[in-house]
């Protein structure tokens, strides 16, 4: 019996506190995050220290993020595979607002989400009202955000971005880097929509029973569109915090993050094919995507086989899911 | 004065003609099956009823007043619950959640609201207590049976003060023992004040529980009489054809 599930095993057993935050994660991915941080500081002596563990977060703000955006998608059984092309060209077009056209710094930050929430919307429509499946709409936009943010950039990075757009991203207040911060703001008010609200409720639902989502009245297609802007505009904030970490918006930026994003939120119990999602679940996929890249850097392996181990890691957590749920079923 | 009166309904798709001059009435407190075989009409006309089609002719009146509807939802806000053949459940989220679908109770202000599990699982857990039904508010559905299901269902007509109860099929596909399980819910409904229809292919269900049948061939209507004053093999020959009408 698959109890490893916990709001399986909590809605069998006494309510919990933990349940009653609604806090469901998988504990597969705990114990998987608990087993690399032992090994990597038997393997590594670098690896155990606060610094090194303030790198591991920033490095996974962005990913974790992302992985946000990919939970909520995934929830209504979509998937967005153009994350990392929309990291990209919201952080270009964020850095020209304000270093070609000389607008003043909050621009870059609303540009940044505002291309973002975008590129979402027409991922949304044709979705949703085109009726293009998602994953063909989202391999479109993976291309053309690509595309676009090389055309406005001639393939250049823009570099040199205003004093509070660099603190945003190289800040350190109490000596935790400012896209920890963020991360943190993102997770607990992401948490809080999946699991509290009508908008994150109905996303699952979507993703579980379309047709029952539809029979109780649900404006499916609408929310569709909305789930893509959100997902949109977290891709949009992932590029602001990148732009504003490396100084520039860098067209090349975010190139295949969209495969370690979805493979942190099937990694934390999010189901591929919808209806089950959890926003800390992904969390702690992310912090295992951050912990496993920052460990094999540490331990100097190669970036090459560092793209085996993502897409190793992938296919591994959706066998582990399938599995769990054929012993489910029985 | 009837619940729900249809006067003349027709519906056509293109050239087919689905319902043809259908007019029948609803009192509460009976339950009325709905009988005929595959492609009689009764779907459609239920779905008139349900607000997910509009009739092509003819006219709806609930309790004397015209009623034009556009939505399912419409329906609803009329106090006409459906309950779906394939029970429009979500295997991922508990029974409370699923007897709230789409009606979710929250707490807060303005567009600050967030889910009130605390009071959907009470007000779940009244209703199933109501049904008598063993269901628990925080069970997932998709670890119930048959039975359960059904009352999940069935349980979300309560939600609101419904006064008509379409079912589709609620005895296909669940073993004996939730078959009288579910029955009971039908006249559960019944003694509630409710008018049930009770559309069903099983001829022991309907005879068992409704206090009329109405029978349904080929878009028409060719029989409403009360149980007491028809058989099986009336009705049997009535669906057939065999019996051109009573």
């Amino acid at each position: 019996m698959a109890t490893n599930d916990s709001s399986t095993a909590a809605a069998a057993g006494p309510q919990s506190g933990l349940r009653a935050m609604r806090f469901s994660v998988r504990l597969e991915s705990l114990l998987v995050l608990a087993v690399l941080v032992v090994a990597l500081s038997i393997l590594s002596p670098y690896f155990l220290s606060v610094s090194n563990f303030l790198n591991i977060l920033l490095a996974t703000a962005v990913i974790g993020i992302l992985g946000f955006g990919a939970t909520f998608v995934i929830a209504a059984a979509g998937i967005d595979l153009s994350l990392g092309s929309v990291l990209a060209l919201s952080g270009v077009l964020g850095a020209l607002s304000v270093n070609a056209l000389d607008l003043p710094w909050p621009v870059a930050i609303v540009t940044c989400l505002a291309v973002g929430a975008f590129c979402g919307l027409i991922n949304g429509l044709l979705n949703a009202k085109a009726g293009i499946p998602a994953f063909i709409v989202t391999l479109g936009m993976l291309g053309v955000a690509r595309g676009l943010g090389l055309v406005f950039t001639n393939g250049q990075p823009v570099y040199g971005m205003p004093d509070p757009i660099v603190f945003l991203g190289q800040g350190r207040p109490f000596g935790v880097p400012m896209p920890v911060f963020v991360f943190i703001a993102v997770a607990i008010v992401a948490h809080f929509v999946l699991a509290y609200t009508r908008f994150g409720k109905y996303a699952q639902v979507i993703g579980d029973n379309e047709t029952a989502a539809r029979a109780m009245g649900i404006r499916v297609d609408r929310h569709r569109i909305a789930l893509y802007m959100v997902s949109g505009t977290l891709a949009g904030v992932a590029g602001l915090l990148f732009l504003a970490r490396v100084n520039a918006g860098d067209p090349t930026a975010g190139l295949n993050y969209e495969l370690t994003a979805i493979t942190a939120a099937i990694l934390g119990g999010t189901n591929l094919f919808g209806g089950r999602a959890s926003v800390l679940g992904t969390l702690i996929g992310a912090l295992v995507m951050g912990v496993l890249q920052n460990g094999l850097n540490l331990l100097a392996v190669s970036s090459f086989y560092q793209q085996m181990a993502i897409g190793a890691v992938l296919v591994l957590a959706v066998w582990l899911d399938q599995v769990n749920r054929a012993r489910g079923q029985r | 004065m009837a619940l729900l009166e249809l006067a003349s309904i027709s519906k056509h798709f293109g050239a087919i003609q689905a319902v043809n001059d259908v007019s029948l009435s609803l009192e509460a407190g009976e339950v009325t099956g709905l009988m005929g075989d595959n492609g009689a009409g009764k779907s459609t006309l239920v779905k008139m009823i349900a607000g997910n089609f509009r009739p092509s002719h003819g006219a709806m009146r609930l309790e004397g007043t015209e009623l034009v509807m556009h939505r399912p939802v419409d329906a609803r806000r009329h106090g006409i619950e459906i309950v779906h053949q394939d029970l429009a459940l979500c295997d991922n989220l508990t029974a409370a959640a699923n007897v709230f679908l789409g009606r979710e109770l929250r707490v807060g202000v303005g567009p600050f609201r967030i889910l009130d599990y605390a009071s959907m699982y009470k007000r779940a857990g009244q209703i199933f207590a109501e049904l008598k039904s063993e269901t628990r508010p925080r069970d997932l559905v998709k670890q119930m049976s048959g039975g359960q299901r059904q009352a999940v269902a069935i349980a979300r007509t309560m939600l609101s003060k419904a006064k008509i109860v379409l079912m589709d099929e609620p005895t296909a596909a669940i073993s004996v023992r939730q078959v009288a399980e579910v029955l009971n819910l039908i006249r559960h409904l019944r003694d509630q004040g409710l008018a049930v229809v009770l559309i069903s292919h099983r001829m022991p269900d309907v005879f068992s529980v409704a206090d009329r049948v109405i029978v349904m061939r080929r878009g028409r209507k060719v029989a409403d009489k009360k149980i007491a004053d028809s058989s099986p093999e009336e009705v049997t020959g009535l669906i057939t054809g065999a019996i051109e009408r009573a």
